[in-house]
């Protein structure tokens, strides 16, 4: 078997008109979300005068990043043709049980934090363990987890704070360490921004890596795309979808001591319909709520449209109360684009 | 029943199922079912929906155990433990379905499963270029010339989809291949061309286990007949000792199929019944 000089050995095909670079972009899965963030972009800054100001577009950011750490996983799961709903409370978990655990011990704030990795971890692998033994659609499943945790997060908070929220951790030992790492302020070149934005940019390289360049990606692609044929080759499809949602587990982590580094205490009832939103983030951003189809980036593209939208309407000083409205016209747009995108793309090959 | 005896004369079967059944429950799925793979031979495995042909294939490619009889692989008595194993013993299943994911470039498609990597740690990466260059070069040697390798796979049609997952199994060193009615949803062209991949799989010395219900592709290329009827055997034929006809008649089951011939027959029309009649008349001697 040798390959030896395939490229010569192939003849210029009269089939193939060759590839123009606007077609290939328009095969891409997040070119709907980027025209639509250029859109948004572009309406705000008529719309807003102070959107285009450097502290403006560092909120902005900074919003973006908060749904963006989230919905990078999210969407890696949904291409692996699951959900979760779950999401959005695990990230009060994560932030409860780090805080709890440190105050109640009254150790060191990253004791805390390391529980709350484990802990959240394992009601990730729960989740994808429930799924892969059961079968159940993983809406059932992350459902249940979903109130589980509402209840749990809300219990356990009263039982031992006596009230729906934490008590602070702000003079515990290693605080200042912790705040530094998930929730400090960066300035570069006199613009401020949030850390997290180095967060999220991390995951989506991450993400992007591990979906363009490894055999994991593959996997993810195959499960969500065509599940039973990826078993008849060998790909351990258990393993991919448990991986996935500790993928989403680890975010949630990440988002969760953000919010308790950022405010010092947590409220227990937080988080509840967050996870549509990153969902809402995955599919502007190109993934196709069957599975088997987007992109890490797309999904970043989704959650800075999230960002640039909700922002814009306080700079614009409208009614808040609008934002929901437009969310809703942009999910719509933006997965009707995609379709047709995707339509013309597989039309023209 | 012509059951001709095996010739013990040639190469040893790489796979070879004596006496094998399959119950799910109280379902007699499969029951006394022997056949032999040999390398550079067709086995064509020939039965009617039901028949238990997707049993079989279960059975050979680790999807299923079988309940009783013996299970031979380079005459080693087998159990396999899943399809894993089954194609870590050189044995590849082309299913119906083909096993490729539609959305995915047909480069992914090609290596899905076995991707082969570079660099170690946290930079072990997929070879990208490698499988790229080799599944057009490995499709091309199959006389496919791609397009372009980054086409979704569910771009192509249904006899290059299959010619792929041939193509898959060949290069990565399948000896025994197992196809479950690769022709049976395309048109007459298609599964010429299909079939012509089947007999180069053949000449590269693989021995393949053609599953089909249309004994006209089966006579076209196949060495030996295994013909199954309603989970047992109803045949076992060379090529050499039966004829297209014979082979399908026996397949759709003779009596079978002249007791059909006797419902479909049209009534004598009514009107022309004096023209017919003389008709009739000048037709006999």
């Amino acid at each position: 078997m040798s390959p030896a000089a395939p490229a010569a050995a192939a003849p210029a095909d009269e089939r193939l008109l060759r590839t123009s670079p606007l077609r290939r972009l328009l095969g891409r899965p997040e070119l709907g979300a980027v025209v639509g963030a250029v859109a948004v972009f572009v309406f705000f800054a008529f719309a807003a005068d102070s959107f285009l100001r450097a502290s403006s577009l560092s909120t902005v950011l900074y919003a973006a990043s908060t749904i963006g750490i989230m919905a990078v996983p999210v969407a890696l799961l949904m291409i692996g043709g699951e959900f979760d709903l779950s999401a959005g409370v695990l990230v009060t978990t994560s932030a409860l049980v780090s805080s709890m655990f440190s105050y109640q011990m009254t150790a060191n704030v990253w004791v805390g934090v390391g529980v709350s990795l484990l802990v959240t971890l394992a009601v990730g692998a729960f989740n994808g363990f429930m799924l892969t033994r059961t079968r159940l659609p993983s809406f059932i499943i992350t459902l249940g987890t979903y109130l589980m945790l509402i209840g749990m997060n809300l219990g356990f908070t009263k039982l031992i704070s006596e009230t729906v929220s934490t008590k602070t951790v702000a003079d515990m030992e290693g605080f200042p360490e912790a705040k530094a790492v998930f929730a400090s302020t960066l300035t570069l070149g006199g613009i401020s921004f949030k850390i997290t934005i180095l967060w999220w940019l991390l995951l989506i390289a991450v993400a992007s890596w591990i979906l363009l360049r490894t055999r994991a990606g593959n996997w993810i692609f195959a499960v969500g795309g065509n599940e039973a044929a990826a078993r008849a080759v060998g790909v351990p499809v258990r393993a991919t979808k448990i991986g996935l949602y500790m993928g989403v587990a680890l975010a949630a982590w990440i988002s969760g001591q953000h919010l308790l580094f950022s405010y010092d205490v947590v409220q227990s009832g937080e988080g509840v319909g967050n996870e549509l939103i990153y969902i809402i983030a995955a599919v502007i951003g190109g993934c196709l709520i069957t599975g088997g189809y987007g992109s890490a980036v797309g999904s970043a593209v989704g959650a800075l449209i999230f960002g640039m939208t909700s922002k814009g309407i306080v700079f614009a000083e409208w009614e808040s109360d609008w934002f929901k409205f437009f969310l809703g016209a942009m999910l719509l747009l933006a997965t009707l684009l995609n379709h047709w995108v995707r339509k013309r793309a597989e039309a023209t090959t | 029943m012509t059951t001709a005896t095996e010739p013990t004369a040639g190469p040893a079967p790489l796979v070879e199922l004596e006496q094998v059944s399959k119950y799910y429950g109280n379902v007699r799925a499969l029951e006394g079912v022997s056949l032999q793979a040999r390398a550079g031979e067709i086995t064509c495995v020939l039965g009617d929906n039901g028949a238990g042909k997707s049993t079989l294939i279960k059975i050979i490619s680790g999807l299923h155990g079988h309940d009783a009889g013996s299970f031979r692989i380079d005459g080693e008595e087998t159990r396999l433990a899943g399809p894993r194993a089954a194609l870590d013993r050189g044995i590849a299943t082309v299913h119906q379905d083909l096993a490729v994911v539609p959305l995915m470039p047909v480069w992914r498609n090609f290596f899905l499963g076995s991707e082969p990597t570079r660099g170690r740690g946290p930079l072990r990466r997929m070879d990208v270029e490698f499988m790229r260059r080799t599944a057009h070069a490995e499709l091309l040697r199959m006389g496919i010339d791609l397009r372009d390798v980054d086409q979704p796979i569910g771009t192509l049609s249904g006899g290059e989809r299959q010619c792929v997952a041939i193509a898959r199994a060949v290069y990565f060193g399948a000896r025994v291949l197992i196809l479950d009615e690769p022709t049976a949803a395309l048109g007459v062209k298609q599964s010429g061309v299909v079939l012509k991949y089947v007999a180069a799989a053949r000449d590269a010395g693989l021995a393949v286990v053609f599953i089909t219900h249309n004994p006209h592709h089966a006579y076209l290329v196949g060495d030996r007949f295994v013909l199954l009827k309603r989970g047992t055997m109803a045949g076992l034929h060379t090529r050499d000792a039966i004829t297209l006809d014979e082979l399908t008649r026996q397949m759709v089951g003779g009596d079978e199929l002249d007791d059909l011939r006797h419902q479909l027959e049209r009534p004598e029309p009514d009107v022309p019944r004096g023209a017919a009649a003389a008709d009739e008349e000048r037709r006999r001697p």
